[in-house]
């Protein structure tokens, strides 16, 4: 997969710059539509959104009732809504006897509002395929080593729902800020893949 | 000139390589250190122009998946994320009568004879706000009236041992199983009739959970349950055990 993205065959420049043209032409797209979109998925789409909404439901037993119980609701309390709005965002609690985790099979649908465009291990075909087959082998190669005890939980997003896991908060962070909390939050923790870390300094 | 993808249209099937789940051999999972948003220009082309067969009502989103999924089975797995949407976006806009094959492969060939020619620009104000409109709210898509659901959370049911003659979200590793419905989501246009010009066909749709041994036997880890979002008719009432 990764030549494809480092060094695109030309061709595939030229088709893109073609259609473009001819998309321009017809009055269906210009090149300011696709800067101010991108830049908008660069800038201010991602997965600080998502933390954001996972530090405030820690330090706000009611936010995070409303969270888990409807979760678009609760997001756009935030200010967080966008591509997918219209779709619905359910949000899963991670405790300490049950660990949740995000994959799509069929594709690679993602909570975009919340955590921005995919990386690209998430749209491979490796984690696509094992996630929902051996989850805690799949968690193993993260680093992530769960207890033979706690239930995994695999939510495969095969619909227009989008899922979003909010990460068990770290033990030792008692004394933290809602924005230092936030700075702990990591993408792949809202995937389900990663556990959000104290700051060593906190231990 | 290499095409990426076979000529002509396939048949739309499918039991095909992009349902994925639960196969085998594709390896350890590679992760990119801070990875960028993007890895060429032409990947943000590509994201626009496909919101903009969405924004526009060209085609809908089972239309984009499909069209994914017929692009060849090789070609595949041998092209990435955004080669995938290529495919897709330039099947509809040619099937959906937008743009000819002939005015592509020649306007194609003209830039890669001339490779540094700018792009012609227009200003669209109108289309700027409806696109950003779009990524900062949402297409609300909701339709009426909402059949009733069948079943409620906490029913025992199988899965259809569907094999499809064309788009589907049943995952092939989870047709002919039994599990339970955890979630009613509300109702949802059907896939399998959205992708094909066939209407909306608002269902209800379930998270459906499963077992992982119902699902994988011997090879099923312990302690994990898979939740897949299904609709109504994927599913059958399975007696109580």
């Amino acid at each position: 997969m990764g030549s494809h993205h480092s060094e695109p065959e030309p061709w595939v420049v030229h088709r893109v710059r073609a259609l473009e043209s001819l998309l321009i032409e017809k009055g269906l797209l210009s090149t300011e539509v696709v800067d101010k979109v991108v830049q908008t998925y660069e800038k201010d789409v991602g997965p600080m959104n998502g933390a954001r909404v996972v530090a405030r439901a820690w330090v706000d037993p009611a936010y995070k009732q409303r969270l888990l119980a409807d979760g678009t609701a609760a997001l756009a309390e935030l200010g967080i809504s966008g591509r997918g709005g219209g779709d619905k965002m359910v949000v899963i609690e991670n405790t300490p006897a049950v660990h949740n985790m995000v994959v799509c099979t069929l594709c690679s649908c993602y909570p975009w509002i919340v955590l921005g465009l995919p990386p690209v291990w998430y749209k491979s075909p490796a984690y696509r395929s094992r996630a929902v087959l051996e989850p805690r082998v799949v968690l193993n190669e993260f680093g992530v080593d769960l207890p033979t005890g706690t239930e995994i939980r695999i939510w495969d997003s095969s619909a227009e729902i989008r899922y979003m896991v909010l990460p068990r908060r770290p033990e030792g962070t008692e004394g933290l800020s809602e924005p230092e909390l936030t700075a702990l939050v990591t993408r792949d923790a809202m995937i389900g893949v990663a556990l959000v870390q104290a700051p060593a300094a906190a231990r | 000139m290499t095409a990426l993808w076979p000529r002509g249209i396939i048949r739309p099937a499918m039991n095909g390589v992009h349902d994925l789940g639960g196969q085998h051999g594709f390896g350890p999972i590679e992760r990119e250190a801070n990875e960028p948003a993007f890895h060429a220009d032409w990947e943000k082309a590509v994201l626009v122009m496909n919101l903009i067969g969405m924004v526009k009502r060209i085609y809908n989103i089972d239309e984009f998946r499909h069209a994914i999924e017929r692009m060849g089975q090789q070609r595949y797995l041998d092209t990435s994320y955004y080669e995938h949407w290529l495919a897709s976006v330039e099947t509809l806009l040619m099937e959906k009568g937008v743009i000819k094959r002939e005015e592509l492969e020649a306007r194609t060939r003209h830039f890669e004879a001339n490779p540094t020619e700018p792009l012609s620009d227009r200003k669209d104000p109108e289309l700027l706000a409806r696109v950003m409109n779009v990524v900062r709210t949402g297409m609300a898509e909701k339709s009426a009236p909402d059949p009733a659901p069948r079943f409620r959370p906490g029913d025992a049911v199988i899965t259809r041992n569907w094999q499809p003659r064309g788009h589907t979200r049943l995952p092939g590793y989870a047709r002919g199983h039994r599990g339970r419905i955890h979630l009613f989501h509300g109702v949802y246009p059907l896939p399998d009739a959205h992708a094909h010009g066939r209407g909306r066909c608002p269902e209800p749709l379930y998270s459906v959970s499963f077992e992982s041994g119902e699902l994988w036997g011997d090879a099923a880890e312990p302690k994990e349950r898979v939740h897949i979002d299904l609709w109504e008719s994927y599913l059958q009432p399975a007696e109580k055990s």
